[in-house]
């Protein structure tokens, strides 16, 4: 009842706002922080292929059980590398500003992995973005951790995920311009050593990720779409009763 | 002096022989006879309140949880935003409040301009309203800052520099301003002094006065008519209604209808396609990192349209501070015997028309990157702002009128 409204007004609203400019062409990610599966797949691949050296400064493993519908011993087992709290928040399992030059991120990457509990909220179409970006990993030797990403340009970040999505190499960067055969204009590539999932599997398994950062963004949406629809009645209803007050008052009023 | 009698008696009569409470009631709600042919333009007063007292209850339960430093206050929002029980829908009342505010304070001066409610003898009306039209800019500026995002740290680096551009003491002022040579943890500081204290207040007195001097002339209505001057044998305006019961359970209604509209866009989309809370603001200030695009939030961007549209950066913030004190002026630029849209001429329905548009397409315009075009059209629309208000004193003298009938009309 709601979405199709919003999508409209959404549609109309975005015209004026997110005509931003120029920025990499994003794929369509259909997240949905409503499926909860989806969030727990997300979580479990987040914990063993990014929260190494991506802390969630902002989310408490308490808070993600309770969202996602897993039990404390659950959290702690399986999603938990660090050796911390139930109530803490997520921290990276690389130590970041040790100096220490065994572990350090900065001394790996240049700078220190950044902090990804918003990274859906900060940037123009976030879940897209991040779902784009884990989609576009390609090899290239003048890196200096051998990969390059055509969403961000010169990313420090090598592909942590490629035994998943094997290797594709960059076809055609992107061009800006649609073309006659259906190419959108975003850039092309080609899988030339398979991963261990089929590129189905890999793009719900970065469409996953991308819902359980958009969720991690905003722990509150799930609150919010659940009460929401309730409020709205309510409101609804006492706009009704108040109408008629009104209505019923001003009867001499000619 | 002697000892005043009420007809009250209990609590209320005994409250009422020591001050005058009943007297009160009567002047401001009880008796006071508003015009029976208030339309849907005369909403917008009382949910204008109705924000207020949303942007206080709420900002004083944010101001529990938040830290006014530059090292804790992204973090206190998030904070808000996750740990504290209900802190995600009070934080969205507040930032969504603030973005209401400006939709139905812009109606609301809106509804003045095509009722003529500024004219003889509610000049002084309008006055107020302008100064706090000004502080609530003031207000949500400061309140911008204070989540220390991206955009609340460039946002303030823009708008205090525009204090510099002043000749003399321009570079001295935004220091002073900032209390730093860039926005700082001294100027969260002192912007939340402001935020949560000096302007809240002032903006209360303010409202207060505003009403004050509404209630001594009494409100205009659509039809521009006086009521005082028809009244009956008891000395009541045959077209006026008492305020309580008919518009406080109009203006229920009204609250209802709002207060659904808002509840949608605080639980189904609080951040309104970036355009009620951007995307830039939930990376936290990084004085090293510039922004893609530094542009203010929606309700300011007709100003920034205006202050980008000038070539040179004194006179753009000259244009722009312009655009704003110019409205004091609205009720001697307007020399028409008549006050309301209805029984006025062509010229003047072109003119707000204009007006209208042009005020529109500055919002729009101050959105986007600022193409040449885009410049060109900016301009385009800053002289027609302008036009407007010079050439006021000549359309609306030379415009035709209609009649002007002697007792208000009931459209429904």
């Amino acid at each position: 009842m709601i979405k199709p409204f919003l999508s409209v007004l959404l549609a109309l609203v975005g015209s004026v706002a997110l005509a931003a400019g120029p920025g990499p062409k994003l794929l369509n990610a259909g997240t949905n922080i409503s499926d909860r599966a989806s969030l727990q797949r997300g979580a479990q691949l987040y914990f063993n292929y990014c929260a190494s050296c991506h802390s969630l400064q902002y989310m408490r493993y308490s808070r993600l059980a309770e969202d996602l519908g897993l039990s404390e011993d659950q959290v702690m087992k399986y999603l938990n590398f660090t050796g911390a709290k139930f109530g803490d928040t997520i921290k990276a399992n690389m130590p970041v500003g040790t100096g220490d030059a065994a572990y350090g991120g900065e001394d790996w990457f240049g700078k220190a992995p950044p902090d990804l509990s918003l990274v859906a909220r900060a940037r123009n179409d976030g879940p897209n973005w991040i779902y784009t970006y884990l989609l576009s990993f390609y090899p290239d030797p003048t890196r200096p951790v051998g990969w390059n990403n055509t969403v961000f340009p010169n990313a420090s970040m090598p592909h942590v995920m490629w035994d998943l999505q094997g290797v594709q190499v960059l076809v055609q960067p992107e061009d800006g311009e649609a073309q006659g055969d259906g190419h959108s204009g975003g850039p092309t590539f080609e899988l030339i050593k398979e991963g261990t999932r089929t590129p189905e599997q890999y793009r719900q398994d970065a469409r996953d990720v991308a819902t359980f950062l958009e969720y991690v963004g905003e722990p509150a949406a799930l609150q919010r779409e659940r009460y929401g629809l309730w409020v709205l009645l309510y409101l609804l209803l006492f706009t009704g009763v108040a109408y008629l007050l009104k209505h019923e008052y001003w009867k001499d009023v000619h | 002096m002697g000892e005043r009698t009420s007809t009250m008696t209990g609590v209320l009569g005994w409250l009422d022989q020591r001050m005058p409470v009943m007297d009160f009631w009567n002047k401001h709600v009880g008796q006071y006879y508003a015009p029976k042919n208030f339309n849907v333009w005369y909403y917008f007063g009382s949910l204008a309140l109705l924000v207020l007292v949303n942007q206080i209850v709420t900002g004083i339960f944010l101001t529990m949880h938040y830290k006014p430093s530059a090292a804790e206050a992204f973090s206190s929002v998030e904070y808000i935003m996750r740990d504290v029980e209900w802190g995600w829908l009070i934080r969205y009342m507040h930032s969504t409040g603030a973005s209401f505010f400006f939709i139905v304070v812009y109606l609301h001066m809106f509804r003045a301009l095509l009722y003529g409610s500024y004219q003889k003898p509610r000049e002084l009306i309008w006055v107020l309203g302008v100064v706090i039209f000004l502080l609530l800019m003031a207000e949500a500026f400061l309140g911008y800052v204070l989540p220390w995002g991206q955009m609340s740290f460039w946002g303030a680096q823009v708008i205090v520099s525009l204090f510099g551009a002043i000749p003399v003491i321009g570079p001295d002022l935004v220091v002073f301003i900032q209390g730093d040579y860039l926005p700082s943890d001294s100027t969260i500081n002192r912007f939340f002094a402001l935020h949560v204290v000096a302007l809240p207040i002032a903006l209360l007195l303010l409202v207060v006065l505003h009403l004050g001097a509404l209630h001594e002339v009494g409100s205009n209505n659509p039809d521009g008519v006086e009521i005082k001057k028809k009244k009956d044998a008891s000395g009541k305006p045959l077209d006026g209604i008492p305020f309580h019961p008919y518009y406080t359970v109009k203006d229920l209604f009204g609250a209802g209808v709002f207060l659904t509209l808002f509840a949608f866009v605080i639980f189904f989309e609080p951040t309104f396609g970036d355009l009620f809370l951007e995307y830039d603001n939930f990376a936290p200030a990084d004085p090293l990192v510039t922004p893609a695009q530094i542009k203010p939030v929606w309700y300011f961007t007709p100003y920034y349209a205006m202050l980008r549209a000038v070539p040179d950066k004194f006179f753009g913030v000259v244009v722009m501070g312009a655009a704003v004190l110019i409205l004091f002026l609205v009720p001697w630029l307007d020399r028409s015997p008549v006050r309301s849209i209805r029984y006025r001429g062509p010229l003047t329905k072109i003119a707000l028309a204009l007006f209208a548009v042009s005020f529109v397409t500055l919002g729009y315009l101050g959105l986007q990157a600022g193409s040449e075009t885009q410049t060109l059209v900016a301009r385009v629309c800053t002289f027609i702002y302008f036009g407007f208000f010079a050439a006021m004193p000549f359309f609306t003298a030379i415009d035709s009128v209609k009649p002007v009938p002697e007792r208000v009309t009931m459209h429904d």
